[in-house]
């Protein structure tokens, strides 16, 4: 599904991304954790392909093609979907107008039929319940006035109709409080198929009790220092990253 | 950070698509303006004494002020000085002395010329239910529905025929709202205009249909001073549209035009503009339409209402503030406006609301849009006179940029002479941020189409205002004219 060969990125001449190497099959979930600064989201919205930011070295493969050489909608429409970890307003654009509009340039750009208003409704709301997000949302202005907590739902709202094979958490647990992890947890978990892979970018151990990974990477300074199943998230969790830190520098004075 | 930035400019980026000339035989007055010029242009039309001699007294007070040099030098906008005698104050095309009794009659060229522009003349109108009546440089060709209208009493024709048939209607209410020494450009526009629109909607009748005008500006070097009157008489309501594209000149076009609106008693004038003249060279600014336009409606009546609605895109320089008298009692004045400033576009433009009656309410809403080098100026004068007690008024203006080339200004006025009255203001300036486009773009959405969609959420309270079928151009127009600005 993913495949990321050496990856350095830069940003206003600072080197933040120093060769990740990465490999995600379908059907799997990654966790992607560090400390701040590690270079997790930089990681995230390069492969969303932000222009921001600068690929110097390195190659993404996404499901075989040239994902550094794709624009952002492009990525988008090609199955990858990035749950912000800021997620932006968007004053006077309904929520159930955004949605259908991104729905339909996707649908567009895969040669299917666009969906009309009657169709997209019923399928929007179903996805709603899932995510136990009041109908009265709907109508109101993307993301405008909403609280933290209702921004990252909304974020996973629009990942469980958009059905993305690609999806990328970036620190979606943040902000939230315990219930409203659980429902976003049940909502990614509920999009689990063996033809669809997540990556859950995560500074907590907490959000991945709820969406249980089949692999875990720490990234530190810009390199995946460490990779393991989801037991390492728990020895991350009581030792700190401190650990692995070092680790990784002895590591490095070994080599 | 640049690639955004160059992206939205090539937004902005695109051919004026109205840009074609029509060739018609044209007959036209010598270039220039003094009084022989007024006469020939009051005998052309066979206007009754009247109004040559407002016209002459007009003339009169605008040659003063011309030699004073008082034309209006305020506004925060640019441009070099107008040789008021090197412009054609006279042209028709040339036809039958009567105008055309059906569209079989009307040239072709001019039929062809409004099917580009997809003004739909022809019988689908009928069920779009639109009555249009067409001001092609200057003289009306064509005006339908009348005959509709007419059995409701609402006459609607060109402003010429309504001189000729209803001469005490227009003697009674022309400059009654914008008096010919009101400013520079109305007093010009009062001693030369030539065409324009009439609407009287009689004693508590509502309009069914909308009311459609398009205006071209045709000839080359010709002035357009078009003359709109619209009155609702007691309990009356009408909504009139007004819509216009120009082709492409080389030389700046002078376009001033007059519109005076007046409500009675419980009447109600809603008038809507969607305006799209070429807005010059995009690479120089060179050759676009000077817009210097006065509109004011007079709230008259008790409880009466008057709203303008606009969605500005074209012309080189944008001079109007489209203003409403609130002198009846309880009466309404609303402002929605949308003004884009694209390339090396300027405008000046806002509303003023003068609160003169008791219980007077306003509401302003003034959306400026401005990315290339566009300047884009907001003001804005709300007054409230001494009787006006327990007056209202709410103004909110907003500024979105595109790009780092491009100005946005704010000049709101405030003056209170009642301590009852209730006054709001709210501005925001933001800009188009990569954020926002990232954003959509991650969503699947091209960046064209997020641009659109950002720059449609900034104007919906405005779109609202407009008739549906009007909304729905008004949003294609501002793509069009953003198209390029990111790219």
């Amino acid at each position: 599904m993913l495949e990321i060969k050496n990856l350095h990125v830069k940003v206003e001449n600072h080197e933040i991304l120093k060769g990740v190497n990465l490999k995600v099959n379908a059907g799997e979930v990654h966790s992607i954790m560090g400390p701040n600064g590690s270079g997790k989201s930089t990681l995230a919205q390069v492969l969303a392909r932000r222009e921001t930011f600068q690929v110097t070295q390195g190659e993404v493969l996404f499901n075989g093609k040239d994902l550094l050489a794709m624009k952002p909608e492009e990525a988008a429409c090609e199955g990858l979907f990035m749950a912000f970890q800021y997620p932006v307003e968007i004053s006077g654009i309904s929520n159930a107008y955004f949605l259908r509009a991104a729905l339909n340039a996707i649908r567009k750009y895969r040669g299917q039929e666009e969906m009309d208003a009657m169709d997209f409704l019923p399928f929007y709301k179903e996805k709603m319940k899932l995510l136990e997000v009041d109908e009265r949302f709907m109508t109101r202005s993307v993301n405008e006035g909403s609280s933290g907590g209702e921004k990252k739902r909304n974020e996973i709202l629009q990942m469980a109709l958009l059905e993305p094979k690609l999806a990328i958490l970036d620190e979606t647990d943040s902000g939230l409080d315990i219930d409203a992890l659980k429902i976003v947890a049940n909502g990614v978990n509920a999009m689990r198929r063996s033809d669809r892979a997540t990556i859950v970018v995560t500074h907590y151990q907490r959000l991945l009790n709820y969406i249980v990974p089949d692999f875990v990477h720490v990234l530190v300074d810009g390199r995946i220092a460490k990779s393991g199943g989801k037991e390492l998230a728990l020895a991350l969790e009581e030792k700190g990253y401190a650990w692995v830190e070092a680790e990784g520098h002895t590591a490095a004075v070994a080599v | 950070m640049g690639t955004d930035t160059r992206t939205l400019e090539a937004l902005v980026d695109r051919e004026y698509k109205w840009g074609f000339v029509t060739e018609i035989d044209a007959d036209a007055a010598p270039k220039g303006l003094n009084e022989d010029i007024i006469r020939l242009i009051s005998t052309k039309k066979n206007e009754p004494e009247f109004m040559l001699e407002w016209r002459l007294k007009a003339y009169g007070y605008w040659s003063k002020l011309e030699k004073e040099q008082a034309e209006p030098k305020w506004a925060n906008i640019k441009y070099g000085p107008i040789d008021y005698q090197d412009i054609v104050y006279y042209s028709a095309p040339k036809s039958k002395k009567e105008g055309p009794k059906s569209l079989d009659e009307v040239d072709p060229e001019i039929l062809r010329a409004y099917e580009k522009l997809g003004i739909p003349l022809l019988e689908q109108e009928r069920l779009a239910g639109v009555a249009v009546d067409a001001v092609f440089d200057s003289v009306s060709v064509a005006t339908t529905f009348k005959e509709k209208l007419a059995e409701l009493g609402i006459i609607f024709c060109s402003f010429s025929e309504a001189v000729q048939s209803y001469p005490e209607l227009v003697q009674k209410y022309l400059g009654s709202v914008v008096p010919y020494t009101d400013n520079f450009f109305a007093s010009l526009n009062s001693a030369v205009f030539t065409d324009g629109s009439f609407v009287y909607v009689p004693k508590g009748v509502r309009c069914p249909m909308e009311l459609l005008t398009y205006f071209r500006i045709n000839a080359a070097e010709t002035g357009q001073f078009e003359r709109t009157l619209i009155i609702a008489d007691e309990g009356a309501y009408v909504s009139y549209l007004e819509g216009c594209t120009a082709p492409i000149r080389d030389k700046n076009q002078l376009h001033a035009a007059v519109v005076e609106l007046i409500t009675h008693d419980n009447a109600e004038i809603k008038y809507s503009t969607v305006q799209n003249w070429y807005p010059g060279d995009p690479e120089t600014g060179k050759g676009g339409i000077y817009n210097f336009v006065t509109k004011r409606g007079k709230c008259a009546g008790v409880n009466s209402k008057i709203s303008w609605t606009q969605v500005e895109t074209g012309s080189a320089i944008t001079w109007k503030y489209p203003s409403v008298i609130l002198q009846g009692d309880n009466s309404v004045g609303e402002f929605y406006s949308v003004a884009l400033t694209n390339h090396w576009q300027q405008a000046d433009t806002g509303s003023k609301m003068i609160h003169i009656g008791k219980n007077t309410r306003s509401t302003i809403i003034a959306k400026g849009i401005s990315a290339g080098h566009g300047q884009n100026t907001y003001r804005g004068q709300v007054k409230i006179l001494k009787s006006a007690v327990a007056a209202r008024n709410y103004t909110q203006c907003d500024s979105l940029l595109i790009g780092d080339t491009c100005g946005a200004h704010t000049f709101p006025y405030i003056e209170v002479k009642n301590s009852t009255a209730r006054m709001e203001h709210e501005a925001s300036t933001s800009k188009i941020g990569d954020d926002q486009l990232f954003y959509l773009q991650q969503r699947g959405l091209p960046k064209e189409d997020a641009v659109s969609m950002i720059i449609n959420g900034f104007c919906k309270q405005v779109f609202r205002k407009l008739p549906m079928e009007f909304a729905v151009e008004a949003q294609k127009l501002l793509s069009v004219s953003l198209e390029g600005s990111v790219g």
